[in-house]
């Protein structure tokens, strides 16, 4: 056998672990979801072709655009506030801070606390009446002499979602850690040079750390907001499925659970899902357009 | 000359006397956030369910009720849903270390047409969301008659997950081809270079591999939600929030149990560190 044949032969055998899992577990379930979309499907009895009324039904469901809604509502608020704050924690540790590891270790174990413990967890902190969050602002009120009363977090439909927002920011601890390394990675010499033409601390950040960080900064959120699109566990085990207090935690994963799993509505399941894929498909692509952009405008400084 | 200038721009990396103390303060502030709730969680796990509702809050608890611990696990079968939760999570470790290491092989020292598609077409689908392929998936499990077994659980860990082979990929370009060439030479076929040669080479990315393929399949609660039904199959993840479903007032048990399921992933991260930090760098942000 030839060199290039037996090549081929090796090649495919040492991937087929990954082409038969690509056909298996992705080709093939993608082709069979965006059929499902067209079709009446409950999994116990064959599926039967209904042409676009999934998707009609989908433009006139009021959850559909409230489950949206949630999941935007808590998408934008969440992955910024988490950039930041992890982007912070990483510029503060790379001060050639003594106790590196024992900073990083506490900012960096709440993300990989399982996600029904932490949900318990965050659930009993925010408990409006013996939870530590509200016990902590009744503290401060008491301190200053005027009475404040924390929210009901969880319980209210104004204040769960910010509540998920808060319990998510606590869990930015990889994205620290990728930050950390790309910071590491800023070459000395620019910093010196901004150091030598004037810039301040702050100007060094903002014109040094920034622009250089630009490839961390866009995997992050790119990342984050195709995880937070998909945001789904935390309100499961906070709610036990139902979304609840008045739909606010609805968040689009959970309804499409919902249909999927509660009501066994597959092929509406499925159209909501291929939405889904749609949105977070042109999302990125516009995000990256826009940043190209944004590299290009700053590319020049 | 060079020290010279060293001592007029003084080290931009390193804050002056009072910027030290901002950044120390700040780090200290934070890390008091960040490690109230683990406080609050342990705290609580060791109080009488009095204690827990008492106003103004206790933040001490007295008498430390250690028995939580044992009456919560015992509460429900939570011995039962470790065994599944180990059984399903050392499968997966093995089966995402044999089969993400042979791929990335596959795809970085046997030189064949079609490997940057398949590459390619691997990391693409980390941008598919999982809700696009969970309603075949789970219809396909029905008719291979898998629905409330561990399967579904482990079996897909044995066809190479994309984000590790990217890991893995990156670790076995930078292992010099002559290794490899001078074992061909020697008549060593493929299957005994990747065995014998990259493989004990590789053990540290093999390493990260492993652990958070342990660690998500410890953590899993959407795969579990999905697939098993019977109370016999739960997981942990699974048994702790229908617990919270059934028993929400519980909090004693609840905290009591959510702690003994954090401790092994937290005992795990001590040891491992540097495995874990240096895998989450090498992610995805290599050239």
């Amino acid at each position: 056998m030839s060199a290039r044949r037996r090549n081929l032969r090796n090649g495919l055998l040492f991937c087929s672990p990954a082409i038969i899992g690509l056909a298996v577990f992705t080709a093939y379930p993608v082709l069979a979801s965006l059929y499902y979309s067209f079709c009446n499907y409950t999994v116990l009895k064959p599926a039967t072709f209904v042409g676009l009324a999934n998707y009609r039904a989908l433009i006139a469901d009021k959850f559909f655009y409230q489950s949206l809604y949630n999941t935007l509502y808590y998408a934008v608020l969440s992955v910024p506030l988490g950039m930041v704050t992890a982007f912070l924690l990483a510029v503060l540790l790379n001060a050639k801070v003594r106790g590196l590891a024992f900073f990083r270790t506490i900012f960096y174990l709440p993300s990989i606390v399982p996600v029904v413990a932490s949900s318990v967890l965050w659930l009993w902190l925010l408990n409006p009446d013996s939870g530590m969050v509200n016990a902590i602002i009744d503290a401060i009120g008491r301190m200053l002499g005027i009475p404040l009363q924390g929210p009901g977090w969880m319980q209210s439909p104004e204040w769960s979602k910010p509540s998920l927002i808060l319990m998510s920011t606590w869990g930015v601890g990889g994205w620290m850690v990728i930050f950390l390394a790309g910071l590491q990675d800023v070459p000395r010499e620019m910093y010196e040079a901004a150091a030598i033409d004037g810039a301040g601390r702050g100007g060094m950040l903002w014109h040094v750390t920034v622009p250089f960080m630009g490839r961390h900064i866009v995997f992050v959120t790119v990342m984050g907001l195709i995880g937070a699109s998909q945001f789904f566990a935390p309100a499961y085990v906070m709610t036990g499925g139902s979304g609840e207090p008045a739909g606010s935690t609805l968040f689009y994963s959970l309804y499409l659970f919902q249909q999927a799993f509660s009501y066994f509505q597959m092929g509406y399941a499925c159209a909501l899902a291929w939405v889904l894929f749609a949105v977070i498909f042109a999302g990125t692509l516009l995000f990256f357009k826009a940043t190209g952009r944004f590299a290009e405008a700053t590319g020049e400084g | 000359m060079k020290a010279d200038r060293g001592a007029v721009v003084s080290d931009p990396l390193q804050p002056g006397p009072a910027g030290r103390v901002l950044v120390y303060g700040l780090l200290i502030l934070f890390s008091a956030i960040f490690a109230a709730p683990f406080f609050w969680l342990v705290t609580s796990a060791v109080k009488r369910p009095e204690q827990l509702m008492a106003y103004p809050i206790q933040w001490i608890p007295d008498p430390v009720v250690w028995s939580n611990f044992r009456e919560g696990w015992e509460f429900r079968p939570f011995s039962l849903y470790l065994r599944n939760t180990l059984y399903v999570a050392v499968l997966s470790t093995i089966g995402s270390v044999l089969s993400s290491s042979l791929v990335a092989y596959g795809l970085t020292r046997i030189e064949w047409p079609g490997r940057r598609l398949l590459f390619v077409t691997l990391i693409g689908t980390m941008m598919l969301p999982g809700q696009v392929v969970m309603v075949p998936l789970f219809a396909l499990f029905v008719r291979l008659g898998w629905v409330d077994t561990f399967k579904p659980l482990w079996v897909p860990a044995f066809f190479a997950g994309a984000f590790y082979v990217y890991l893995l990929r990156g670790f076995f370009q930078a292992i010099p081809r002559d290794l490899s060439e001078a074992a061909t030479i020697d008549g060593a076929s493929e299957w005994a270079i990747y065995w014998r040669i990259v493989m004990p080479l590789a053990r540290p990315a093999l390493a990260t591999v492993g652990l958070f393929a342990f660690i998500g399949a410890w953590n899993d609660f959407v795969g579990p939600l999905i697939y098993i039904v019977n109370e016999n199959n739960y997981t942990l993840a699974l048994g702790l929030s229908m617990f919270r479903g059934q028993y929400g007032t519980y909090w004693h048990y609840l905290l009591a149990v959510s702690t003994l399921v954090t401790i092994p992933i937290v005992v795990l991260f001590f040891f491992t560190q540097r495995t874990f930090i240096q895998g989450i760098t090498m992610t995805g942000l290599k050239g």
